[in-house]
């Protein structure tokens, strides 16, 4: 299994960053970073990683049920995570979240039809002094209303 | 000028985030260009000892949640060990409330790479990891672009701004895990597995990474570091209140006409900090409850609230300084719901490992989630509490306390606020 070039230059730094013979501690940051490109935690990227950090395949597969940004079927292309925990909830997160199940017409960790999104109640990303907080894919959105969210989400099916 | 996330206070003390919001402040050379690295070059010629001493000193305690006097836990490092040190940074941040650390890495990635070589210093160690949560992968980018511009301009690597240290710098990612801010949890996640918790002792400074003797601190606590080395310890401890020097970034949301970050030197009045820094509560309504400083401190009910914000005053009225993560709550909120909203987010994160966590934290979630939906029991406002208290202190790591404890507080500070999912007919139906 290859990766992009770029990717490719990731994996060999962080294979390099870790003590002699430690290689074992690059599994997480591969799975997330292959991830992206692989689309999910295949047993086929599994297998890969296993290879590359020296560990059985056993000792890669264990690790994924417990980290909540690794899944193992294909989210959307964008995916959309809105925040309810505390200080969000407290400006509305809740409703924001119901309003985005509306709007896109899916619930919790389900994608769209098309697949072109999904849609995740998550807890605190680290933007709470600027709630309420939504993160799509890997970017961050502050003080965002319903009106906001159905502009993000029209936005970005416009460029379909 | 640099676009920040809220405006700035005239009230704060920039110390730590005096470069926020200057044009290209995460630079190497707006940070050479401002005092940086004299600390390390003036560290580079102290004693490890003198250097551990002026961190003691300076009253630093760590900003991550717990506040422990970071002086103290450096002079735990058993730096002659013939085994290789680390330094760890814990930049997880998933503590409900705080968004600081994440601050301090886009707008000021040197600051704390110079408190990490300080540190380094300090304990004899010769490489560092990074440990940033997988959310804030922008992050990641930045530190390794920071890192990239260190290493090319000398300033890690071998042989730093020339005075002969070597230490090699990583950034490492998470993936989704509140319990890998845990110091031992994280060391694991490190190490490539799942994030449980370890037994201490041994305590990660004798035993950390890989078995190796290693320094684990907050971002915001390494950041701290420059200056206190620079302008000396008293001059940060003088900042705050006795053992409880300097400043932090007090992050404010909630009902808060001005959420945001704001720097404030420890001692700072809450109700100052409220009405004053965060512009009060919309609608003039009134304050009912604070989460001092994230979701796992017991919280405050609004006739608590007129105190100076340093660690010894919080922990004094039970509760906790914490991450900095203060949510303010004013009367329209039902801290019923606030409970439940908590508890799902413990019964999620837990690890599994202790039966306690596990079972209790899923255990307050259920007997929440059924008041919440119509089906409360007079008696479950009393069970929540037993359940909590036979908790606390009973768990593997404190994420069982830390569910506990705000569970005890809003039980015991805001009865009146169950009575209306108090149902008589109610029973523990399958939850």
């Amino acid at each position: 299994m290859t990766f992009s070039p770029e990717l490719e230059q990731r994996f060999a730094k962080m294979l390099a960053a870790y003590p002699e013979g430690k290689q074992r501690s690059a599994v997480v940051p591969m799975l997330i970073y292959a991830q992206d490109e692989v689309g999910a935690i295949t047993p086929e990227l599994i297998d890969e990683v296993a290879g590359r950090c020296g560990v059985e395949p056993l000792q890669v597969d264990e690790v994924v049920g417990y980290y909540s940004m690794l899944h193992r079927k294909p989210l959307g292309k964008y995916h959309v995570q809105v925040c309810t925990n505390i200080s969000c909830m407290l400006v509305g997160g809740e409703e924001l979240y119901e309003h985005a199940k509306k709007k896109l017409g899916i619930g919790h960790k389900q994608v769209t039809a098309d697949g072109e999104f999904s849609l995740e109640e998550v807890e605190c990303m680290g933007a709470c002094s600027w709630a309420p907080a939504v993160e799509i894919n890997y970017d961050f959105h502050h003080f965002v209303t319903p009106e906001q969210l159905d502009k993000l989400i029209d936005g970005l099916r416009k460029k379909q | 000028m640099t676009m920040l996330y809220n405006e700035p206070s005239p009230l704060e003390t920039r110390i730590l985030s005096r470069r926020f919001g200057m044009p290209n402040s995460a630079s190497l050379d707006t940070y050479l260009a401002t005092d940086g690295f004299k600390a390390f070059r003036k560290a580079r010629e102290m004693k490890p000892e003198a250097i551990i001493e002026e961190v003691k000193i300076s009253a630093l305690r760590g900003r991550g949640g717990a506040g422990f006097p970071t002086g103290l836990k450096w002079s735990f490092v058993p730096r002659t060990s013939p085994k290789p040190k680390y330094i760890i940074v814990n930049a997880d941040e998933s503590e409900p409330g705080t968004c600081k650390d994440r601050l301090l890495m886009e707008y000021d990635p040197h600051q704390m790479i110079e408190g990490i070589l300080i540190a380094s210093l300090a304990v004899d160690a010769h490489a560092g990891y990074v440990y940033i949560r997988g959310e804030y992968r922008y992050l990641i980018e930045t530190m390794n672009r920071a890192i990239g511009e260190a290493y090319t301009k000398g300033y890690l690597g071998k042989n730093i701004a020339g005075t002969g240290w070597n230490f090699d710098l990583h950034t490492h990612s998470g993936a989704g895990a509140y319990e890998c801010g845990e110091e031992t949890a994280l060391l694991d996640s490190l190490e490539g597995k799942r994030g449980v918790p370890r037994m201490k002792p041994p305590f990660p400074a004798v035993a950390g990474a890989w078995a190796c003797p290693t320094l684990l601190n907050n971002v915001e606590t390494y950041s701290a570091i420059p200056y206190i080395i620079r302008e000396g310890g008293k001059a940060f401890a003088d900042l705050g209140t006795p053992k409880n020097g300097g400043t932090r970034l007090v992050c404010i949301s909630g009902h808060v006409n001005k959420p945001g970050v704001y720097e404030l030197p420890l001692g700072y009045p809450m109700l100052k900090s409220i009405y004053e820094v965060a512009g009060g509560i919309p609608g003039d309504r009134k304050l009912k409850a604070v989460v001092p400083g994230g979701s796992s401190c017991p919280i405050l009910k609004s006739s608590e609230c007129d105190i100076p914000m340093d660690y010894d005053t919080l922990a004094k009225l039970g509760s906790m300084l914490g991450s900095g993560g203060m949510v303010v709550m004013d009367e329209t909120t039902d801290m019923v719901r606030v409970a439940l909203r908590i508890m799902r987010f413990y019964a999620h994160e837990s690890c599994g490992w202790c039966i306690p966590c596990r079972e209790g934290t899923a255990w307050l979630r259920k007997i929440l989630q059924r008041m919440v939906e119509g089906n409360g029991r007079r008696e479950d406002v009393a069970l929540l509490k037993e359940l909590s208290v036979n908790m606390l202190g009973r768990t593997f790591c404190a994420l069982g306390d830390a569910a506990a404890m705000p569970t005890i507080s809003i039980v015991d500070k805001f009865a009146a606020d169950f009575e209306k999912y108090i149902v008589p007919e109610a029973v523990m139906a399958n939850a």
